[in-house]
C-alpha cells in the first residue's frame, strides 16, 4: 500500500521562479542604467554644443574704438539647428548691461568662486522660458575697455524637445532591449530548471517502472549531487533484498524441517491405526492423519512457493513444448483424480514452443489442476484446452466446482487468501499465487473466470511466444 | 489690373490696392476678398506674395472648399512681422518670402505646430519644427534688359557682371538696381546670404554703388523698370516673379548666376492668434500638395520645390536658427553699415 508523500513544493517551479525573478530584476536594472546613461549623454551633448555656440559668440566680441562690438558668427546659431529643431535664444551683456539678443532671457548664475580663476566661466541651468523648459549656458570673458576690465557674458539657450524626443526613443529601445533580455533569460531559466530536474525525474521513472521483484541496484550514471541519494537508495535496496531473501530462506528451511518429521509421524500414525481396534481411537487417529496431511501439504506449497520465488528471480529460459508439459502434468495427476472418479479430458491440444522455465510452469499447471480436482464434485470431468491465441498460447483448466464468487478475484492470487466458499476444502491459499507469479515471470498472465455453461471455475494461464 | 486674371475666376474679386488702412497699425499694401455664395467659414491670409500671382492658389482652394470665404492681405515682410509678433493680428495663415522672419516668428513662439500627411511629404529641409512649411523654391536672379546689353557679352555670373559694369561705366551709370536692404526683408535675406557665401557680393555692391544704384522695395518694380528700359540690370530679383511675366518676353532676360544662385523658400506659418487653425492647416496642405503633386501643375504659379538639389551652383537657404543671426540688432546694424558704405557712396 502506498501512502501519500508530503510535498514541500516543486523544485522545478521554485528554480524557474527564482531564475525568472532574477532575470526580471536584471532586465529592470539594465533598462534603468541604459536610460540614465542615455540621459547623461544627451544632456552632456546638448551642453557641449551650447558651450561651443556660446564660446564662438564670445570669441567674436572685441573692443572697437572703446566700445564692445559683437559679430555673432552664422555658425554659432546654425550649429544648434543641425542637432535638433529646438528653439534657440541668446543674450549678450557687457558689465551686466544688456547688449543684444533676448533681453528677458535669464543668465545661468555663476556658482562659487573656485571657477572664477578660469579665464572663461561657464555655468548651466535648466529653467522655464516662454512656456518651455530650456537649458541655458552662460560663458563669461573679460575684455579691457579704456583700461577698465569689463565682463562680457554670453548666454545661449535651447529648448529640450529634441532631447526628450531622443530620450523617448532611447527609452523605447531600452524597453525593447530589457523585455527581450527578460524573455530570453526567462526561456533559458525555464530550460535550465527543466534540465536540472530531468535526472531526478529519470531516476523516479526508472525506479517506479520496476517490477515488484526487481531489486537490482540503480546502475545508470547520475549527477554528482544525486550520488548520496542513489547510494542510500542502492544500499536500502540491498538491505531489503537481503532481508527478503533471509525470510524466504527461513520459510523454506522451516517448511523443509517440518515436512520430514511430519512424514515420519504420518507413517507412525498409520502403523498405529492398523493396530488399534477401538472405534473411537481409530477416528481420532484418522483425524490426526488428515491434519498431518494438511500440514505437510501446506509445508510443500510453502516450499514450492519459495522455489518459485527463487527461480523467477533467476529465470532460466529454454525452449520446450507447452502441450507436452501439460500432458505430462495430467498424467501425474491422473491417480489423484481417479481416486475421486474424476475424468480429465483434453479438449484441445495445440502444440507450441515457448521460452521459459519448464519446472516453474509445471508447478503452476499442477497447482491449478490440483485446485480443480480438489473443488470438483466426484463423477464430474475436468476440461483442459491448450490453444494458440493473441501471439501466445493459453492453458485453460475448467471444472464443475462451485466456481468463484466474483467478490474479489484479484485478491485470490495474493498469498494465503482463500475464496469465500472454500472453507470446507483443504488448502493453503498459495496455489493461485504460485500460478500467477510464474505467469508474470514469463511475461504472461493468469485470469480467473466462471464457466458460462453449467457452472464451475475456468482458470487460464497465458504465455506469449 | 495689370495681369490677365485666370478664365475660371468668375467670382467677384474686390481689390483695394496700395491703400494703407488705418484700422490696424501695420501697413497694408493691398486687400482682396474672395467671397462665396453661402459662406460658412472665413480664412484670413496675410502674405507678402503679389495678389495676382497668388490668386490661382486661393481659387483652387475655394474650388475644393466652396463654402470658405477668403480674405487675402498683402504686406511687406517686415510689416508681416510687425502684424503677427507685435500687434497679434488675428490672421489664420502668414505667408512670407522672408525665411528669417518666419523662422523668428516660430522660434519666439508666435506660431502653432501643425502636423499632417501632406506636411510629411516635405523633405526634412522643407519644414522647421512642424511650424514653418515651405512650398516654393525661388531663385535670386539677375534680370537684364537685352537692349541695354546690345554689343556686350551677356554676363553668366557675378564676376562677368562686375567686369561688364566696370568696363562700361557710361552705359550703366544710374541704370543698375537692387533691393534696398534696409526696408526690404527679402532683399536683406538675399544680401546677407550672398555675403555669407562669397566676397564677390561686396565687390559687386561696390561696383554698383559707384554707378549710382537705384534702390527698390520690390522685385516687381525692378522687373517693370528693366522692361521699360529705365534700368539695364537688376540684381537679386525674385526669379519667380520675372518668370511669371510672360508678357515681358523679349524685354527682359533672366540669369541664374552660374557661380552660385541663392534659392529662397517661400514659407507659411499658422500664427498663435489664428481663429481657424484647422482651416489654416487645410490651406497649408493645399499649398504643399499644389507644389509637390502633378494635380497642382495646372495652376501652381511658383517654381516647384525641387527635392534634388545636387546642382552645385544652387545654394538653397536652409531653415533653422542660423537665420536668426542676421536678425540680431548688432549684427544687422553692422551689416547695414557695411552695405551703406558699399552701395551709397
Amino acid at each position: 500500500m502506498s501512502t501519500p508523500v508530503n510535498s514541500s513544493g516543486s523544485i522545478k517551479r521554485r528554480l524557474s521562479l527564482q531564475l525568472v525573478g532574477s532575470a526580471a530584476i536584471l532586465a529592470t536594472i539594465l533598462f534603468v542604467l541604459v536610460l540614465n546613461f542615455a540621459r547623461q549623454v544627451s544632456e552632456q551633448s546638448q551642453d557641449n554644443i551650447l558651450i561651443a555656440s556660446a564660446t564662438s559668440i564670445l570669441d567674436s566680441t572685441s573692443i572697437r574704438s572703446g566700445e564692445v562690438s559683437v559679430d555673432i558668427p552664422y555658425a554659432a546659431l546654425s550649429m544648434l539647428g543641425n542637432v535638433s529643431e529646438d528653439r534657440v535664444f541668446y543674450r549678450i551683456s557687457a558689465a551686466g548691461v544688456f547688449l543684444t539678443g533676448y533681453s528677458d532671457l535669464p543668465e545661468a548664475k555663476q556658482q562659487g568662486t573656485e571657477q572664477q580663476n578660469a579665464e572663461r566661466d561657464r555655468s548651466f541651468i535648466t529653467t522655464q522660458y516662454k512656456g518651455e523648459s530650456i537649458r541655458i549656458v552662460s560663458a563669461t570673458r573679460q575684455l579691457s575697455v579704456l583700461g577698465q576690465p569689463v565682463d562680457i557674458t554670453v548666454s545661449v539657450a535651447q529648448t529640450q524637445n529634441g532631447q526628450s524626443e531622443t530620450l523617448a526613443q532611447i527609452s523605447r529601445t531600452a524597453l525593447i532591449l530589457g523585455l527581450g533580455f527578460f524573455a530570453i533569460s526567462a526561456a533559458l531559466a525555464i530550460f535550465a530548471a527543466r534540465s536540472s530536474v530531468r535526472p531526478l525525474h529519470r531516476l523516479a521513472v526508472s525506479v517506479s517502472r520496476r517490477g515488484p521483484k526487481d531489486l537490482r541496484p540503480v546502475q545508470s550514471p547520475v549527477p554528482a549531487e544525486m550520488i548520496p541519494l542513489v547510494a542510500s537508495l542502492n544500499s536500502f535496496i540491498a538491505r531489503l533484498k537481503t532481508s527478503l531473501t533471509r525470510s524466504e530462506d527461513f520459510i523454506a528451511e522451516a517448511a523443509h524441517r517440518v515436512r520430514t518429521p511430519l512424514a515420519t509421524v504420518r507413517v507412525q500414525a498409520e502403523v498405529v491405526l492398523r493396530r488399534v481396534e477401538t472405534q473411537q481411537n481409530r477416528k481420532a487417529l484418522k483425524e490426526m492423519i488428515r491434519t498431518i496431511d494438511e500440514s505437510s501439504r501446506a509445508a510443500g506449497q510453502l516450499l514450492d512457493h519459495a522455489m518459485v520465488t527463487f527461480r523467477t528471480d533467476h529465470l532460466e529460459r529454454k525452449s520446450f513444448d507447452l502441450a507436452d508439459l501439460v500432458l505430462d502434468s495430467v498424467e501425474r495427476m491422473q491417480p489423484v483424480a481417479g481416486m475421486r472418479d474424476i475424468e480429465i479430458v483434453m479438449e484441445a491440444c495445440d502444440p507450441g514452443q515457448i521460452l521459459g522455465d519448464p519446472i516453474l510452469i509445471q508447478s503452476a499447471v499442477q497447482n491449478i489442476l490440483d485446485n480443480a480436482i480438489k473443488y470438483s464434485p466426484p463423477d464430474q470431468s475436468i476440461a483442459i484446452n491448450v490453444q494458440r491465441q493473441n501471439g501466445g498460447i493459453s492453458v485453460q483448466i475448467s471444472d464443475r466446482g462451485p466456481g468463484f464468487t466474483g467478490n474479489d478475484n484479484a485478491r485470490l492470487t495474493e498469498r494465503f487468501i482463500r475464496g469465500d466458499n472454500a472453507a470446507d476444502t483443504v488448502g493453503s491459499g498459495l496455489g493461485l499465487t504460485i500460478a500467477k507469479e510464474v505467469a508474470q515471470a514469463h511475461g504472461g498472465n493468469l485470469s480467473l473466470n466462471n464457466r458460462s455453461k453449467g457452472g464451475g471455475a475456468c482458470v487460464s494461464l497465458y504465455f506469449p511466444f | 489690373m495689370r495681369f490677365t486674371l485666370f478664365p475660371f475666376l468668375g467670382l467677384l474679386v474686390t481689390t483695394i490696392a496700395s491703400v494703407s488702412l488705418a484700422f490696424e497699425g501695420f501697413q497694408i499694401e493691398s486687400f482682396t476678398s474672395y467671397p462665396v455664395d453661402k459662406p460658412v467659414r472665413q480664412l484670413k491670409i496675410i502674405s507678402t506674395a503679389d495678389t495676382e500671382l497668388f490668386a490661382p492658389l486661393v481659387l483652387a482652394f475655394q474650388q475644393k472648399n466652396p463654402q470658405i470665404a477668403i480674405e487675402y492681405t498683402t504686406v511687406s515682410s517686415s510689416q508681416l512681422m510687425q502684424a503677427i509678433s507685435v500687434e497679434g493680428a488675428p490672421f489664420d495663415v502668414a505667408i512670407s518670402s522672408a525665411m528669417d522672419l518666419q523662422t523668428k516668428l516660430a522660434n519666439d513662439g508666435f506660431t502653432r505646430a501643425y502636423r499632417s500627411d501632406a506636411a510629411n511629404l516635405l523633405p526634412e529641409w522643407g519644414r522647421w519644427r512642424d511650424h514653418v512649411f515651405s512650398f516654393t523654391q525661388e531663385p535670386a536672379a539677375i534680370v537684364i534688359s537685352p537692349d541695354a546689353f546690345s554689343g556686350l557679352q551677356i554676363p553668366k555670373n557675378r564676376q562677368d557682371l562686375i567686369t561688364v559694369l566696370r568696363n562700361n561705366p557710361n552705359r550703366f551709370k544710374g541704370r543698375v538696381g537692387t533691393y534696398d536692404v534696409r526696408s526690404s526683408g527679402l532683399g536683406y535675406l538675399f544680401a546677407t546670404q550672398d555675403a555669407r557665401t562669397s566676397e564677390t557680393y561686396w565687390r559687386l555692391s561696390e561696383v554698383m554703388g559707384s554707378l549710382g544704384t537705384q534702390l527698390y522695395c520690390c522685385s516687381s518694380d525692378m522687373i517693370e523698370d528693366v522692361a521699360s528700359g529705365k534700368i539695364a540690370v537688376a540684381y537679386n530679383v525674385l526669379g519667380s516673379y520675372a518668370l511669371a511675366r510672360k508678357d515681358l518676353a523679349g524685354k527682359i532676360e533672366i540669369i541664374a548666376p552660374a557661380d552660385f544662385t541663392t534659392l529662397m523658400l517661400r514659407t507659411a506659418v499658422i500664427p498663435t492668434n489664428a481663429q481657424n487653425p484647422d482651416l489654416a492647416g487645410d490651406f497649408i496642405d493645399h499649398l504643399i500638395l499644389s507644389a509637390l503633386t502633378e494635380a497642382g501643375a495646372s495652376y501652381y504659379p511658383f517654381p516647384k520645390l525641387v527635392t534634388d538639389t545636387s546642382a552645385t551652383f544652387l545654394r538653397p537657404i536652409r531653415l533653422g536658427p542660423g537665420l536668426l543671426v542676421f536678425l540680431d540688432d548688432l549684427k544687422r546694424r553692422r551689416f547695414l553699415q557695411e552695405w551703406e558704405a558699399a552701395v551709397l557712396q
